[in-house]
């Protein structure tokens, strides 16, 4: 009963993973998951992403810290954690050979308490497929096969390793609605992506990590808090930047010109606009690609690649 | 998406509550559980509609189940049982999911199934020759016993060694292994249900060899049957085991036919599948009595000229033993789960 007494289904505390070489993949990370949250790992490739799942699946040991699913470590105590927990790896494993329905039934009779087969392909939408090989099978469909063998043994905890790379716009719509409908059901997901706006609309909680290191996690609106926003136009001819209001005044705190295009940063986006348009208006001038935009997770994401390349 | 929330008003008052019991009539044996009206959408409808209520007793049953590592032996349903035998129960359901897979794959690739099946059959013959040479009279062997011991040496070498060296590396590099690592499976079921069918097809081929060749060969039957099992077993895991430590070291399924060749060669000539290894001089035949296939075959052999003394049975019974450790124990600490990247 303890286990479920724990407010954190995941708890990791000073993780690190050493590879085989020295790589230091993973270099110390902390963060906890609650029960019936979606937590999003944010990262450019060889950030640390898959290196930390991979241990939270309990399928490596880590060579530093601690981790604990459901109050088990789950490399040491793979028999308590495994029939709790749902896994989609980043690249398939399903025999090239073997039908979609052959997959499944094997997936099911190796999981507790299995839900039917043809129930776990209808929840990914893949039940017309299901005598297709799987090497006959898209990319896209191969990420569904995958999800729907994460929740054949109806997990509370679910580990999905870019479940969206490889979906066209209707697929990653149908998967990032299905994931919603676990978590109100109570599941605890825990994904890793590198599609800004998949973490930033899925993801109740988030970590952006960069180099093994996370820097910097909270709520989307708290991460994207205290980031500028973007505007840029382009001025035509014979105007230059000089021309604008004083950019200290607008609100902008930092500004950069390629050509004719002008771009700024602001923490008051409105006054910048303002600023800019009625400026615009009164002296009779056109901007051109106008493109006024708030603090986005993106920005936040540039951002710190932006200022970790300035520290290096 | 279709079968998400479609759960109706009436689906809340069953959801998480069924689910548990569904849980416990599996366990006790049968597969009637209410697994089918209960999918995402419902249980969500469940959960929402009573509110806190049903979501303790729910949780309740599957902490129990997690606590001893077995949702099934831990059930009440299944508690009758005992959980020793629900726990047997699930490992069989485990590897007869796992094995039946393999058995799928295995026979939509021809060429593993070719030279599993026929090479056993086929390669003996080509010895005849060399073998008609030899004095077999003196050990008490016939033409028949030989051949048919060569037969089953090949089907070791063919049907169990060289074609898990290729499943089991297949496997990985298809990722096959890493993601059953992720599921409920040990390490030893994985291994052991990929083997199943190898070992399966292995035993058949050598029943239909000894029965084939009373009939052509003219073999008789054998002297002390009582050898004959234990020395197939013995080579049949000693070569699965030893596929499993092969396939540690290969990289790809193309480097199998490599790395697999050492124990191949060793095996036909010095274990005595290819020539009986009492032709041999004394001295070299001794230290061949202690290559990982030599105890089997010299069981089998044994089984049927029946000239075996009790001390040498338990000599070979020991070597196969002795093999059948190191190997297992060499494969837990050495075994890939992941390709090389």
């Amino acid at each position: 009963m303890d286990n479920d007494e724990h407010e954190h289904v995941i708890e990791v505390t000073d993780l690190k993973r050493v590879y085989g070489g020295g790589f230091e993949a993973v270099r110390g990370i902390s963060f906890s998951v609650a029960r019936g949250e979606i937590y999003a790992l944010l990262g450019t490739n060889g950030a640390g992403k898959t290196s930390t799942v991979e241990l939270l699946e309990g399928l490596a040991a880590p060579a530093a810290g601690r981790v604990r699913v459901l109050g088990h470590d789950p490399y040491r105590e793979r028999r308590a954690v495994r029939p709790r927990t749902g896994v989609m790896l980043q690249e398939g494993g399903f025999p090239a050979e073997l039908t979609v329905a052959e997959t499944a039934r094997m997936w099911a009779g190796c999981t507790s308490g299995a839900r039917p087969e043809a129930e776990a392909l209808e929840l990914v939408g893949l039940s017309r497929r299901a005598g297709v090989r799987v090497k006959q099978l898209s990319g896209g469909e191969r990420r569904r096969l995958d999800l729907a063998l994460a929740l054949l043994g109806d997990p509370e905890v679910l580990f999905l390793d870019e479940p969206t790379t490889g979906l066209d716009a209707e697929g990653r719509r149908d998967t990032w609605e299905l994931v919603r409908r676990l978590r109100d059901a109570g599941t605890t997901v825990l994904l890793t992506t590198h599609y800004l706006e998949e973490a930033e609309g899925l993801a109740d909680r988030l970590a952006i990590l960069h180099d093994g290191r996370i820097a910097v996690s909270g709520t989307p609106a708290e991460v994207t808090a205290g980031r500028p926003s973007r505007m840029s136009f382009a001025l035509p001819d014979g105007y230059f930047l000089g021309d604008l209001p004083p950019l200290a005044e607008l609100g902008v705190c930092g500004h950069e010109t390629e050509g004719r295009v002008v771009r700024l940063r602001t923490t008051q986006l409105q006054r910048t606009a303002t600023g800019v348009l009625t400026w615009a208006e009164r002296s009779g001038v056109e901007l051109g690609g106008l493109d006024v935009r708030s603090a986005s997770l993106e920005e936040a994401f540039l951002g710190i690649a932006r200022e970790r390349e300035m520290a290096a | 998406m279709r079968g998400v929330g479609t759960g109706a008003g009436g689906g809340g008052v069953r959801g998480v509550g069924v689910r548990a019991t569904g849980h416990a009539v599996r366990g006790a044996g049968t597969e009637t559980g209410e697994h089918g009206v209960s999918g995402a959408g419902v249980r969500t409808e469940g959960r929402d509609a009573s509110g806190g209520g049903a979501g303790p007793g729910a949780k309740g049953v599957r902490t129990a189940g997690a606590a001893t590592g077995e949702h099934h032996a831990s059930t009440p349903g299944a508690g009758a049982q005992g959980p020793g035998v629900g726990g047997v129960r699930v490992v069989g359901r485990r590897l007869g999911a796992l094995g039946r897979a393999e058995l799928a794959l295995l026979g939509r690739n021809r060429g593993v199934v070719f030279t599993a099946l026929a090479v056993p059959l086929l390669l003996p013959f080509s010895a005849r020759p060399a073998i008609d040479q030899l004095d077999l009279r003196k050990q008490g062997l016939t033409i028949g016993t030989t051949l048919l011991t060569a037969a089953i040496g090949f089907s070791f070498l063919f049907a169990v060694y060289t074609s898990l060296v290729n499943a089991y590396v297949a496997r990985r590099e298809e990722l096959v292994l890493k993601r059953l690592r992720t599921g409920e499976l040990s390490d030893a079921e994985i291994l052991t249900g990929t083997a199943l069918p190898a070992l399966g097809i292995g035993l058949a081929q050598a029943l239909v060899l000894c029965a084939g060749s009373a009939a052509l060969l003219h073999t008789g039957a054998p002297r002390a049957p009582y050898l004959i099992l234990p020395g197939l077993l013995a080579g049949y895991l000693v070569s699965a085991a030893l596929a499993a430590l092969t396939a540690s070291f290969t990289r790809t399924v193309e480097s199998g036919q490599v790395t697999a060749l050492p124990l191949m060669f060793l095996s036909m000539v010095g274990s005595g599948i290819t020539f009986p290894t009492e032709v041999m001089p004394e001295k070299l035949a001794a230290v061949c009595e202690l290559l990982p296939l030599s105890p089997a075959i010299r069981l089998f052999r044994g089984g049927w000229t029946g000239q075996l003394s009790t001390g040498e049975v338990l000599g070979a019974l020991a070597t196969a033993l002795a093999w059948l450790f190191l190997a297992v124990f060499a494969v837990r600490r050495r075994f890939r789960w992941e390709p090389r990247r």
